[in-house]
């Protein structure tokens, strides 16, 4: 195994070092002759990142993305462990599909994708789905989360709660009162009003977490909520974590960003659910990402063919792809906050999925070198045609986002060199 | 001259004016014996509706061919669309074939607009979805103008289902850019949200924005690190923009009262009977009772009695006022038969004018100069 050294590196922003990574490890002692150099100048490392939300789309739809180019794209976007989503066809709610996906993460070898367990067969939100199997596979599936639907039966999300304690599971929530969504295209707001398209009320988002974390509380089971997207929703949280619920929270890039005006356009590359919502629920997420309110910042990866955004608003598939945009979208937002952004898009991420190999501390030898080095001097604009996904609907086509992504380690083995995945 | 005619806030007042005097000036021709001007031979006029609407498409196709204009008649039944075809192949077609202006009707808001982004013509919008039908605000412009002999400081209420009307918005946005007072008046449950803000004509009225380059807060955000760049190309409206704090839930308003005229946006009322007096026209929407299985009001018989026209109302007017229609009417829901068919009614007037603003839309979009 090749060792390196990464000359005059910052790790999150400390003073310049060498760091020396040998047998797929942090090491504390000179390289040795043969190890690779590193000129790492003006870079800062970042343990390597983690999303707990990404739509790999395989098996079922692999002319949007597939296990593999979705692992390129992360891997590409300093991500180290990605979570798959379960909402895939078939739907990965056995253990043969969750073990399936599992395996061809490893085939690809570029990220650690941790599949997730669908909560209810077929996502259909009737009957669970065997968790346990999913949870002893060797998929090991300790999230489970119907993403795309919202577990909306109360007495089937309590059973789901209590029923995953027996493995240290958690129930990760789309949170979305399916009756107060019926036909919802954007935001409900003055610019759905105007654009005369259905209306996505912020309350279905509240409703739902505020029934979901008393559900948790009662049960003294874990909750993690996806994607929240309203300044309600964090009141609901900030109350709940107040009280001692084990909630945890996600936000993801575009709606720490973007607003519903961007609808305006009716180009469906804005269209997304939860929806672009009002720039006072924007600057409400990015506090609450700041005081930990919300925990973690994760992308929410959708991956689309052409032909399902190239078309009318309310036929199009809602989603956006984000692997690759991430850190520049949240360094933008956050500035260089790196003890911050590593908790948020690391650290907090690996606890909740149990990653254990992620998230580590970069100056304790002996960690695993996983990590991510940034040059955050870069200013890129986006095209979506330089993305390494296979699709191709990012909002930040002609963006120019801070921060580039120079090199991405796995276990000691880089999997981007120079900016390019390298296999 | 605009280009598209997709909103009626595509529209301001010069223009809506000139649409209006052109119209006029159309209207002329309906009395003469040869019906037709040369002004758009040798031009293409594509006819492109998803929906049924048998009376918007002749009207369209009167107005293309009394100025001597091709029309091409495409209704997605029975046509490529029915085998799949998506709105851009079927743009992409269309463009292929020379289509100088292309008047679609699509059940999907926003259609024209994507329409636009891939076709060379003219796309003008007859009804999409739940969003607008700016012609239909141009004929009804034309006939309250023709009635009252102004728009100025007149006063419209706009009653029903404004919550699914096309009709309405263009309506709002139109007449709200010709100086006229707009009252929306229906159950609180078809007044869509933040209407007086979303149908103001006025942008400064509308919520609030983030400033271009604003970063979160924080003790140890660098503020300008990360800011310099921040995206300007994704969309100035959405990045950039206004301070102020808009409250993002309802300006909903107590029951009965009247607000919002103010800054340009319609005024909003949930009481048709406290409105009727200070009104010089009212125009009433159709209402589907289908929207009673969606818990919109609880009756068909409860929604006539409390918003319906009826001849009791009707002598709430005004002695002026004049009672308008875009039809097809439910007569006895949201209109009484005896309403429809009185003097005051302009709703066969309205079809008559409707040939006449589409002549002029299609002439100033074409070039006719």
């Amino acid at each position: 195994m090749t060792a390196y050294v990464m000359k005059g590196v910052s790790l999150l922003g400390a003073a310049p070092r060498d760091l020396v990574v040998r047998d797929g490890r942090i090491a504390d002692e000179p390289p040795g002759a043969g190890a690779e150099v590193i000129d790492a100048a003006g870079l800062v490392a970042l343990p390597g990142l983690v999303d707990l939300h990404t739509h790999l789309r395989e098996p079922g739809r692999e002319d949007a993305e597939t296990v593999e180019t979705g692992s390129r794209a992360a891997a590409a976007g300093g991500y180290t462990a990605v979570c798959a989503m379960a909402n895939t066809s078939p739907v990965a709610d056995t253990a043969g599909v969750v073990e399936q996906v599992w395996r061809l993460g490893r085939e690809a070898g570029l990220v650690d994708v941790q599949p997730i367990g669908a909560v209810t067969v077929g996502l259909a939100g009737r009957q669970l789905a065997e968790l346990g199997a999913m949870a002893t596979s060797a998929a090991q599936v300790r999230i489970f989360s119907d993403d795309g639907h919202c577990v909306a039966d109360p007495r089937l999300m309590r059973r789901a709660l209590e029923y995953v304690k027996a493995f240290d599971g958690v129930i990760a929530q789309h949170a979305e009162e399916p009756r107060l969504t019926e036909g919802a295209q954007m935001h409900e707001g003055e610019v759905s009003t105007r654009l005369g398209l259905t209306g996505w009320p912020a309350v279905a988002e509240e409703a739902i977490i505020a029934r979901d974390v008393l559900l948790a509380e009662h049960v003294g089971s874990r909750l993690h909520v996806c994607h929240v997207s309203t300044a309600g929703s964090v009141e609901v949280l900030r109350q709940a974590k107040a009280r001692g619920v084990r909630v945890t929270a996600e936000v993801t890039p575009h709606h720490l960003l973007l607003t519903d005006e961007l609808a305006t356009s009716y180009d469906p590359v804005y269209k997304v659910n939860p929806p672009l919502r009002t720039a006072s629920d924007v600057r409400a997420l990015r506090q609450a990402l700041i005081d930990g309110v919300i925990d973690v910042v994760a992308t929410d990866h959708a991956p689309h063919a052409v032909e399902d955004k190239e078309c009318e608003w309310a036929y199009a598939r809602p989603g956006m792809v984000g692997l690759e945009t991430a850190l520049p979208v949240v360094l933008s937002v956050l500035g260089e906050q790196w003890e911050l952004i590593a908790e948020r898009m690391s650290r907090a991420p690996a606890r909740i999925a149990g990653l254990a190999g992620h998230g580590g501390d970069l100056a304790a030898a002996g960690s695993p070198a996983t990590l991510t080095l940034v040059d955050p001097a870069a200013r890129r604009t986006v095209d979506p045609s330089d993305l390494v996904s296979r699709s191709r609907n990012t909002p930040y086509a002609g963006t120019t986002l801070p921060g580039r992504i120079v090199a991405t380690f796995l276990r000691g083995e880089p999997t981007v060199l120079d900016g390019k995945v390298v296999r | 001259m605009i280009k598209h005619l997709r909103s009626a806030a595509d529209l301001d007042a010069e223009t809506a004016t000139l649409i209006l005097d052109t119209a006029a000036e159309m209207a002329t021709l309906a009395g003469r014996e040869v019906k037709k001007l040369p002004t758009l031979r040798g031009r293409t006029v594509v006819n492109l509706f998803y929906e049924d609407s048998t009376r918007t498409r002749i009207s369209f196709e009167a107005a293309a061919k009394r100025l001597s204009a091709d029309v091409i008649n495409f209704s997605a039944k029975g046509s490529s669309v029915s085998k799949g075809e998506s709105l851009k192949d079927t743009a992409l077609t269309l463009q292929a074939m020379g289509a100088d202006a292309v008047v679609i009707r699509h059940p999907a808001s926003g259609a024209p607009h994507r329409l636009a982004s891939w076709v060379d013509g003219s796309v003008v919008n007859a009804g999409d979805g739940t969003h607008e039908h700016p012609t239909q605000a141009l004929l009804d412009a034309y006939t309250m103008r023709s009635r009252l002999g102004r728009l100025d400081g007149l006063r419209v209420a706009i009653v029903g289902d404004v919550l699914h009307s096309r009709v309405a918005r263009s309506n709002v946005l139109l007449l709200s850019t010709l100086g006229a007072q707009v009252t929306l008046v229906g159950p609180p449950t078809l007044i869509p949200i933040d209407v007086a803000a979303g149908l103001s004509g006025d942008a400064s009225r509308r919520g609030d924005r983030l400033v271009p380059g604003e970063a979160a807060g924080g003790p140890s955000a660098p503020a300008g690190s990360a800011g310099g760049d921040e995206p300007r190309a994704v969309s100035p409206a959405a990045i950039a923009g206004l301070s102020g704090d808009a409250s993002r839930r309802g300006d909903r308003l107590v029951p009965g009262g009247v607000a919002g005229a103010a800054g340009g946006g319609p005024a909003v009322s949930y009481d048709l009977d406290s409105v009727l007096p200070d009104s010089d026209v009212v125009m009433m929407l159709r209402v589907q009772s289908e929207r009673m299985q969606d818990s919109y009001f609880p009756s068909a018989r409860e929604y006539s009695r409390r918003y319906g026209l009826d001849m009791r109302r009707l002598r709430r007017l005004p002695e002026h006022a004049i009672v308008m229609h875009p039809g097809p009417m439910n007569r006895g829901m949201e209109i009484a038969p005896e309403v429809a068919d009185s003097p005051r009614s302009t709703i066969v007037e309205q079809v008559a004018n409707g040939v006449s603003a589409r002549m002029a839309v299609l002439y100033l979009l074409l070039g006719g100069k």
